[in-house]
């Protein structure tokens, strides 16, 4: 561990926590615009962590150490996440660390805790998103892994920055159909692990289908506000994840600072675009019925699952 | 990891292309339950499969797919599906299928296919390890996945839908394994196809002047 990587890891962290809630803003910002209402700009989510954070602490009766974690245990996720991911430069602190499959189960490691807060609040609403958000992310999980094999097989690691540094250095492997199916399986997972449509609708509070707000009914004042932070942080990293995994364009692999500043400036305009497209293509979209997700899940594992087939038997 | 026994050139990437357009193309055929959908993709694929003749035309050095390619172009990409969604278009409830085995189900189904198709064309790909027979397996799982949208589909625009995704993987893998058949033969068979849907129309309206719907499960007497 270097202190250039340290340095790069720090700069990846601060860029996703300060950056997040403006791209969350951003996306409501961009939604607004398109369906005609003025909106609340795009540092409306910075106010509301502010406003959050100034509120006392409320716990529910009888919620337990599930309850009080969970927030936290998302955000830290989330940070750790940040830092391993090669964002804007391949030089990350953790190095051999940054692990896909590590990376993905630090993301899922935050989506139980928050299932089992949930649960912790023994009120209706907490335990049915709970209920559903598990068979989201259990259904969504074998997409992943086929996704990340397709990716793998082909450097011989699940190494992140091996991947990303492969996508740079040979930029024909990202237009293989191999990659491109990939991209639209983990496209549709991303979507369903971050809670958007069209499998969660992520405007509301008060729909019988919701799925993460249902779990987070409960939460009030700074616990809200972490909750609210580890999920912009968590849309952040991932479509961050997605936009390095297959435009990986930009991304610093040297330690060089200049390398290094031009890579964070890439990887902000990447988040703003894809978030942009991702909210205008919402304003398009039906949320799809919960019982249809499935259909919607076992359609992107069969894209992964050709994705893997292409890049074993077409290589 | 094996190596590709030809280098890569452009010529083998766009054939790479092509053929995973047509696959997707049919696995999105049976991932929509809308019947217009369908037949755009339809239209899609038909594409996606002239232009895999155009690209093996050029590789091959033979002009007559050329021609080849223009007709079944024409024929797949647009006059095929315009003849289908004028008669989808005729009836708003027969857009929507009830496929007998559940979305899921199918589609998990596709993916053991597919892979069924790979395992099967391994030893072809072996024989030449060229782009085109690495290419087979994609039309050997079209096939098998128009044949599973012709099983578990009961709605007979539907039926045609998956007849034509059969009808394309063959053609697919008579272009990629022989380099085309001839004018005369590919002639022939484009133009039963034509009258195959044609029929295939007329039946269906008649089918729903009498039953008001194209549901095939209601055709279960015989009659004099």
């Amino acid at each position: 561990m270097t202190t250039s990587s340290v340095v790069i890891s720090a700069l990846q962290v601060t860029l996703v926590l300060a950056g997040a809630p403006l791209l969350t803003g951003l996306m409501r910002q961009v939604r607004a615009r398109l369906e005609g209402r003025a909106g609340g700009g795009v540092l409306q989510p910075w106010r509301d962590v502010r406003k959050l954070l100034r509120k006392a602490r409320l716990d529910p009766e009888g919620t337990g150490p599930a309850f009080r974690t969970a927030p936290l245990i998302g955000v830290a996720a989330a940070i750790m996440a940040a830092a391993a991911i090669p964002l804007a430069a391949t030089g990350t602190a953790l190095g051999s660390g940054a692990d896909l499959i590590a990376v993905i189960g630090l993301l899922t490691l935050a989506s139980a805790m928050l299932a089992l807060a949930g649960l912790d609040t023994a009120t209706a609403f907490g335990g049915m998103g709970a209920s559903r958000e598990m068979t989201i992310t259990a259904l969504a999980e074998p997409t992943i892994l086929m996704a990340v094999f397709a990716l793998s097989t082909r450097i011989g690691s699940t190494d992140l920055p091996a991947i990303v540094t492969a996508g740079i250095t040979d930029g024909a492997r990202l237009a293989s159909p191999a990659s491109l199916l990939a991209a639209v399986a983990l496209a549709v997972v991303v979507l369903a692990e971050t809670g958007r449509l069209p499998v969660d609708n992520p405007a509301t509070h008060l729909e019988l289908t919701m799925v993460h707000e249902a779990m987070v009914l409960e939460y009030s004042g700074p616990d809200l506000a972490l909750v609210e932070l580890g999920a912009s942080m968590r849309l952040a990293v991932l479509l961050g994840l997605w936009a390095s995994l297959f435009a990986p364009w930009g991304i610093a692999t040297t330690a060089g600072a200049a390398a290094v500043v031009l890579g964070a400036g890439v990887f902000a305009a990447k988040l703003a675009l894809l978030g942009a497209a991702l909210a205008a293509g919402e304003v398009f979209t039906a949320k799809l019925r919960l019982f249809r997700v499935p259909e919607l899940l076992a359609g992107s594992f069969l894209l992964a699952v050709l994705a893997v087939t292409a890049s074993f038997f077409l290589n | 990891m094996t190596t590709m026994s030809t280098p890569a050139n452009g010529a083998s990437e766009l054939l790479d292309l092509a053929a995973g357009v047509f696959l997707l193309a049919a696995v999105a055929i049976l991932w929509l339950r809308d019947v217009a959908a369908q037949t755009r993709l339809l239209a899609v694929q038909g594409s996606a499969l002239a232009a895999m003749a155009v690209v093996l035309g050029a590789e091959q050095a033979h002009p007559e797919l050329y021609a080849v390619a223009a007709g079944v172009g024409l024929l797949r990409a647009v006059v095929l599906p315009a003849l289908l969604r004028r008669a989808v278009n005729a009836r708003a409830a027969d857009r929507e299928t009830r496929p007998l085995l559940n979305v899921g189900a199918s589609l998990l189904t596709a993916a053991a296919l597919v892979l069924l198709a790979y395992a099967v064309a391994q030893p072809l790909v072996r024989l030449e390890a060229t782009a085109a027979a690495r290419a087979l397996s994609v039309g050997l799982s079209v096939v098998l996945i128009g044949l599973l949208v012709l099983v578990t589909r009961r709605n007979a625009l539907a039926q045609v839908v998956g007849f034509l995704l059969l009808d394309n993987g063959i053609t697919a893998i008579a272009f990629l394994a022989a380099a085309g058949v001839p004018l005369l033969v590919e002639l022939g068979v484009s133009f039963d196809l034509l009258l195959v849907v044609l029929v295939l129309r007329v039946l269906t309206t008649r089918m729903r002047a009498v039953f008001g719907s194209a549901d095939l499960d209601d055709l279960r007497e015989l009659r004099d």
